[in-house]
């Protein structure tokens, strides 16, 4: 990654204040616009000039896209609000801390008081190939560069790898999906919710683009139902070092326990594959099981089944199993001190 | 440029760093004075919704700064080398160091990584802004001269103003709080335990003053 010690090159900067003003500079400029959350992974492309937008529009001064609000027993986040405002939350803290654990375990304090939950669920893949400007397939060219014999593939997918090896870096997403949230994505044809398991998308859907959100479209909010409001959490990263680093894997969980079984949970992982995963066959073999040591081993039997191993990445599918296993235990755990 | 002097005359009088300083000055003086020119004319253009101007005002450590800045800008370039506000460091440029937090409205953030142009309705904090005028020190930044907290100091503005940022939430951290707090910052000369007994002793000095 070169350093360049100037400034980036230059583009029309667009400030609007409304999400309707910035949907028509999205009509209006189509390809050539880049939409700017917090800025902490947009600046990268354009400082290494491998992305080069002719706009920027810069979501900074769309007061309404900020701010948490209380919907029927459950939270509306806007788009904007920066990964610190959502761990401060009290409402955040107290009902869903399991998104609480995962935001403040992304990046650092300066990273989070800036970076938003939006953009932190929406930000691109960090292969290196890939964002040092290598023309692979998520590029729109004919090659997976971290997929070949010699490549240096440590922090690579091991599941639904297809093509592409790239793995999604988010904390905050596996999170979302535990708590079953919603994003609302605006366009030029209005509003709709997707599901956030379905907000992100794998190389087989589409092998350029990290989520369904379209090139004139903007993730306004996200919605978190009170379905999981007080459940058992489990939130675990593992990562090279404590700040900064993007996950190796992390694990996200919700559980509701009645009798010592398992009655429902949520179950998600992230940084094994392009898109985080929500284990829908670990949930389901778990069920009516108790939540103890031996389930926890055979869900994480199940998590890591038909996952591959590339040349540096074999680590993380025993790691895998472990954060599965630990997630069924551990919230074991917290229920007995409780 | 006023006429050159001796060149010896020159380093008699002037200290490199005033010497640096004054050609930024000179070189905002120059560029604003081009602008301002040119304003009349900008202004009776329809402007598209949400769009900018080169010719901003912020404030920067209480002072209202008019500064011509570009829309792709950073508010650590325009700190440093359109007001000559050089105590914040660029290390990385790339939100890793820490070395050019500020604080925006009270909040520290990687001023390269932050428009200057979305700090427009903002209040900016540099370094140089927490010395009072009469040029006593932040109790934070007599805590450091006092422990000698930092080796080559390059880093250590940065690690002020996200201590300070840190501290108007958590006024007395313990020191694994106050490491969690300026964990977005890094020392090559790894001098982190002395950094943060320098840290806590500011703590302690601000909860005194």
């Amino acid at each position: 990654m070169a350093v360049i010690r100037d400034v980036m090159p230059a583009f029309e900067l667009f400030q609007p204040a409304t999400t309707d003003d910035a949907l028509a500079l999205l009509a209006k400029y189509g390809s050539d616009a880049w939409v700017l959350a917090g800025g902490l992974d947009s600046f990268d492309w354009l400082k290494d000039r491998i992305k080069r937008p002719k706009v920027v529009v810069d979501m900074s001064q769309a007061s309404g896209l900020r701010g948490i609000k209380e919907v029927n027993g459950g939270l509306e986040i806007g788009a904007m609000t920066t990964l610190t405002e959502v761990v401060r939350h009290p409402l955040v803290k107290e009902h869903f801390s399991l998104l609480a654990e995962g935001a403040e375990l992304a990046a650092s304090p300066q990273i989070r008081n800036q970076g938003t939950i939006g953009g932190n669920v929406s930000q691109d893949t960090r292969c290196w190939y890939y964002r040092s400007g290598w023309k692979c397939y998520r590029a729109g060219g004919n090659i997976c560069f971290a997929d070949t014999p010699t490549a240096i593939n440590r922090e690579h997918a091991i599941l639904d790898a297809d093509r592409c090896v790239a793995v999604n870096p988010s904390d905050s997403a596996p999170a979302l999906i535990a708590l079953d949230a919603q994003m609302v994505i605006r366009g030029p044809g209005g509003e709709r919710v997707v599901n956030a398991q379905d907000y992100f998308v794998g190389p087989d859907i589409n092998i350029m683009r990290m989520t369904v959100l379209k090139p004139n479209e903007l993730l306004t909010a996200i919605r978190i139902p009170g379905t999981w409001g007080g459940a058992k959490f489990y939130f675990e990263k593992i990562r090279d070092r404590q700040v900064w680093d993007f996950p190796l894997v992390n694990v996200a969980a919700a559980m509701k326990v009645s009798g010592g079984k398992i009655d429902q949970i949520r179950i998600a992982v992230n940084g094994v594959a392009a898109r985080p995963l929500r284990l829908t066959a670990v949930e389901s073999a778990v069920i009516g099981k108790p939540a103890d040591a031996a389930t926890g081993e055979m869900a994480g039997k199940i998590a890591i089944q038909g996952a591959v191993a590339l040349r540096f990445n074999a680590y993380k599918i025993p790691l895998l199993r472990n954060l599965v296993k630990r997630a069924i235990g551990g919230v074991q755990e917290a229920a007995w001190k409780s | 440029m006023a006429e050159m002097k001796n060149p010896e005359e020159t380093t008699k009088t002037l200290s490199r760093r005033d010497l640096i300083k004054g050609v930024i000055a000179a070189g905002a003086v120059s560029s604003a004075g081009y602008l301002f020119r040119a304003s009349g004319v900008r202004a009776q253009q329809p402007s598209a919704a949400g769009s900018v101007e080169r010719l901003v005002t912020i404030t920067v450590n209480g002072q209202q700064r008019r500064v011509d800045v570009m829309k792709q800008e950073t508010l650590a370039t325009t700190l440093r080398y359109k007001l000559g506000l050089t105590g914040t460091k660029l290390g990385c440029d790339r939100a890793e160091c820490g070395a050019c937090t500020v604080l925006i409205d009270d909040v520290p953030h990687y001023s390269c990584s932050v428009l200057t142009q979305s700090v427009r309705a903002r209040k900016v904090v540099s370094i140089e802004g927490l010395a009072s005028a009469d040029g006593k020190l932040h109790p934070m930044q007599q805590g450091v001269v006092e422990e000698q907290g930092f080796q080559c100091a390059f880093c250590m503005s940065g690690f002020i103003m996200s201590a300070v940022g840190f501290l108007k939430v958590n006024p007395k951290p313990t020191r694994t709080e106050l490491a969690h707090g300026i964990s977005g910052n890094l020392c090559r000369c790894q001098d982190y335990d002395k950094i943060l007994t320098a840290l806590l002793k500011g703590a302690e000095n601000m909860r005194r003053a």
